[in-house]
C-alpha cells in the first residue's frame, strides 16, 4: 500500500511538523486574543505582513532572529490598531479585523511595490538551517521529524508550552481568561479589562506575524504574493477544533499538516493520476469545516467572546 | 477610558466626524503618494480623473461597479441579519459557472428565454453556495465567518478543475479558460455603442428590490429583527433559523448574480481572474453604504472610482496601485469609528 509506505516515512512527518509549525504560531496568537474576549479576523492579514517584514528586514542585512522580531513587531503595531478599535471603542470585531486583513494585506504589497520596484521574482535570502538535536535526532521516524527542525519549529512548540502554562498556570492567565468569561468579575477585581484585552490583542498578533514570518524565513526562502494563502482562516477553525485549548489546537494543527503533507504525496502516487490535482488541494479547507462542523456543537466558547466591555454598562 | 451615549447628538457631531474621515483616508493617500515620492496633491487629482474625467473613464467606473453592486447588496443583506457572509467571491464563481454551463450552447433557446434562465441558474447557484454554511450556523451552531471564508479557496480550485477539464475550450490554446457564451445568452449594451451592459440595469433594479424587500416586507423587519437581537426575535415568535436560512438564499443569490453580470455583459466566457476580489470588496462596499441597498449602489460606484482612479495614476506616476486598497481599509476603519462617536462621547475617568 502506497499510504501505509508514506505513513511511515521519516520524511512525511518532517514535513508535517514543518507545514504545522507557523499554524502552531499563528493559532496560539488567535487563541490567546479570543480567550481574552477578542476575535482576531486581522490574522490573515497579519501573517502577510508579518511574512514579508520578517523576509525584507533579513533581506536588508538583519540577522534572522531580528527579521522574526521585527516581523513581531510589526504584527503587535497592526494588533494595536486592532485592539484600540475593538477594545476600548467596542466596534464590530468582524469589520474591525476584516478591515485590517485588508489593510495589512495591502500596505505590504505597497510596500513591496515601493522597495522592489524592478524585480520580477522576489530575491532569496538564507533561511534558518536545520539544527538536529544530538542523539534524540537519531531516533527512527520521530527523531527527524521532531528533532531535527529548524530553531523556529522548535520556538513554535515551546511557545505552546508558554502559552499553555501562563493561561492556566499565572495569576496573568486567570485574569486573561477570567477577561474572555466574565470582564465584570475581573473589574471587580481592580483589573484592567481594557488592559488585559489590549494586551493579548498585541501578543497574540505578534504570535501571528512570527507565524508569517515562518513562511519566509524557514519554509521558503523568499516572499511572494498569496503565499499565506489562507492560513490565517484556518487557524482561526483550528482554534474552535482545539475547544481554546493550547494543547488541543497544537493537536489539530499538527493533524491538519499530516493531511496536508499526505495530500501533496498522495498527488504523486497512483491515485494522482486518476483525481484531479484540484482535489487534494481542497482537502486541508475541506477537512477544517468538517472539523469546525464537528467541534462546534460541544465546544465551549469564551462566555465574552465578541461581546465588548463598557465600564458602568450593563 | 469609557463610553458616554449622548442622547441627543448635535448637527455638528453628526456631520463633522464622517467628514473628518474622509479627510484622514484622503490625508493618508497622500502621505503614501508622498512615500513613493510622487507629488500628494497630483497623485488625487489622477485618481480623480481617471475615474471621472472622461466619458472613457466614467464608463469603466460604471462597468466596475456592477459586480460591486451586486456582492455589496450581498453583504448587506447578510450582515443585516448579522449573518457574516464573508464567501461573496465564492457565490459568484459559482454564478459565473452556473452561467458558462447554460450559456454555451447547451440550451438553444431564443435570447427572451435564455436570459432570464441563466439568469436564474446562477442565483440559484449562489443562494446554494451560501445554504451549506447557514445550515451549519442554525442546526450545529458553526461560525459562518470561518466556512465562508474557506469555501472561497474550495470554489476557485473547483472553477481551476473546471477550466482545465470539463468546461475547457478546445480552441482555448492550452489556456485554462471556458467557451465563449453564444450570442443569444449575452447582455445587450443599454446604449449601442457605449460600453456599458444590462448587468448594470439589473444591479440597479437589484438594488430597488433589496431595498423594498427590507423597508416594505414582512421579511424585511423580521431580518432587522434577528439581526438586532435573536433572542428577542424568537421570543416574539419570529421563527429565526428560517428567516436565517431565508437571507442566506437572498444574499447568496446576489452574489451569483454578479457572476452572472461578469460572464454575460462584460467577459463572454469564465476565466480564473474573472474576479479581482468582487466578494471581499463587497464587505467594504456593504459598510460604507451602512447596509442601506440604495447607499450601496453609491458606494459601489465610490469604490469603483477609486480603482480604476487608481489604476489610472499608476500607470501615469508608478505609485503602486495597491494605493486604493489602503485608502478603503483605513477609510472603512475612520468610518466605521467616527460614525460609533457620533452616537457615543469619551470620557476619561
Amino acid at each position: 500500500m502506497e499510504i501505509l509506505e508514506i505513513l511511515l516515512s521519516a520524511t512525511f512527518w518532517t514535513a508535517a511538523v514543518r507545514i504545522a509549525s507557523p499554524l502552531i504560531f499563528a493559532t496560539m496568537g488567535e487563541l490567546i486574543c479570543e480567550r481574552a474576549g477578542v476575535l482576531n479576523l486581522g490574522i490573515e492579514g497579519i501573517m502577510v505582513a508579518g511574512a514579508f517584514t520578517g523576509w525584507m528586514a533579513v533581506y536588508g542585512g538583519a540577522g534572522l532572529w531580528q527579521g522574526v522580531l521585527a516581523a513581531m513587531v510589526a504584527g503587535m503595531a497592526f494588533g494595536l490598531v486592532h485592539a484600540i478599535l475593538t477594545v476600548p471603542f467596542g466596534l464590530s470585531q468582524h469589520v474591525v479585523g476584516l478591515g485590517i486583513t485588508l489593510l495589512a494585506t495591502s500596505a505590504t504589497y505597497f510596500t513591496y511595490r515601493l522597495l522592489l520596484p524592478e524585480v520580477t521574482s522576489p530575491p532569496r535570502i538564507e533561511p534558518f538551517a536545520e539544527l538536529p538535536i544530538p542523539v534524540l535526532a537519531e531516533l527512527p521516524v520521530l527523531g527527524p521529524a521532531l528533532f531535527s527542525q529548524t530553531p523556529l519549529t522548535y520556538a513554535a512548540f515551546s511557545t505552546v508550552a508558554l502559552t499553555a502554562f501562563v493561561l492556566y498556570r499565572t495569576p496573568l492567565g486567570l485574569a486573561l481568561r477570567a477577561a474572555g468569561e466574565n470582564p465584570a468579575a475581573v473589574e471587580a477585581q481592580g483589573l484592567s479589562v481594557t488592559g488585559l484585552r489590549l494586551g493579548a490583542v498585541m501578543v497574540g498578533s505578534g504570535l501571528m506575524a512570527v507565524g508569517g514570518a515562518f513562511l519566509t524565513l524557514s519554509a521558503f526562502n523568499s516572499f511572494f504574493f498569496e503565499m499565506v494563502n489562507g492560513r490565517g482562516w484556518i487557524c482561526i477553525a483550528l482554534v474552535v477544533f482545539g475547544a481554546w485549548r493550547p494543547g488541543k489546537a497544537l493537536l489539530g494543527a499538527l493533524l491538519f499538516a499530516a493531511f496536508d503533507a499526505l495530500q501533496i504525496r498522495l498527488q504523486q502516487t497512483g491515485l494522482g493520476q486518476v483525481v484531479p490535482y484540484q482535489a487534494f488541494l481542497m482537502l486541508p479547507y475541506l477537512l477544517s469545516i468538517a472539523a469546525l462542523v464537528l467541534m462546534s456543537r460541544r465546544a465551549e466558547v469564551p462566555a465574552a467572546l465578541m461581546v465588548p466591555y463598557n465600564k458602568g454598562e450593563r | 477610558m469609557r463610553l458616554e451615549p449622548i442622547a441627543r447628538p448635535s448637527a455638528t457631531r453628526i456631520a463633522g466626524l464622517p467628514a473628518l474621515a474622509l479627510v484622514g483616508t484622503i490625508a493618508i493617500a497622500m502621505a503614501l503618494a508622498a512615500l513613493a515620492g510622487a507629488d500628494p496633491v497630483h497623485v488625487i487629482a489622477l485618481i480623480v480623473k481617471g475615474a471621472v474625467g472622461s466619458s472613457f473613464a466614467l464608463l469603466e467606473t460604471l462597468n466596475r461597479a456592477t459586480p460591486l453592486i451586486f456582492t455589496g447588496l450581498a453583504v448587506a443583506v447578510a450582515f443585516r441579519a448579522k449573518l457574516w457572509n464573508i464567501g461573496a467571491e465564492a457565490q459568484l464563481y459559482l454564478g459565473a459557472v452556473a452561467t458558462v454551463a447554460l450559456g454555451t450552447g447547451a440550451l438553444a433557446l431564443p435570447a427572451a428565454l435564455l436570459i432570464p434562465m441563466i439568469m436564474l441558474a446562477s442565483i440559484l447557484a449562489g443562494a446554494f453556495m451560501l445554504l451549506g454554511p447557514a445550515f451549519a450556523k442554525t442546526h450545529a451552531g458553526v461560525d459562518e465567518v470561518v466556512t465562508t471564508l474557506l469555501l472561497n479557496f474550495v470554489v476557485l480550485l473547483l472553477v481551476s478543475y473546471l477550466l482545465e477539464g470539463p468546461m475547457k475550450d478546445p480552441a482555448g490554446m492550452g489556456w485554462p479558460k471556458s467557451e465563449r457564451l453564444v450570442a443569444e445568452a449575452r447582455l445587450p449594451r443599454i446604449v449601442d455603442g457605449l460600453r456599458l451592459h444590462w448587468g448594470f440595469g439589473i444591479a440597479l433594479i437589484s438594488a430597488v428590490l433589496v431595498w423594498v424587500m427590507q423597508t416594505r416586507t414582512t421579511l424585511g423587519y423580521q431580518i432587522r429583527a434577528v439581526g438586532l437581537n435573536p433572542k428577542a426575535a424568537a421570543f416574539a415568535g419570529i421563527p429565526v433559523s428560517v428567516v436565517v436560512i431565508k437571507t442566506a438564499l437572498i444574499s447568496g443569490g446576489l452574489a451569483g448574480l454578479a457572476g452572472f453580470s461578469e460572464v454575460a455583459g462584460l467577459k463572454g466566457s469564465l476565466t480564473l481572474d474573472l474576479s479581482p476580489s468582487f466578494g471581499y470588496t463587497g464587505i467594504i462596499v456593504a459598510m460604507l453604504a451602512l447596509l442601506n441597498p440604495l447607499g450601496v449602489v453609491a458606494s459601489a460606484l465610490f469604490v469603483a472610482g477609486v480603482f480604476v482612479g487608481a489604476d489610472s495614476m499608476s500607470r501615469a506616476v508608478g505609485v503602486p496601485s495597491y494605493i486604493a486598497d489602503i485608502l478603503l481599509a483605513s477609510g472603512l476603519l475612520f468610518m466605521v469609528l467616527t460614525l460609533m462617536l457620533t452616537r457615543y462621547r469619551v470620557r476619561w475617568d
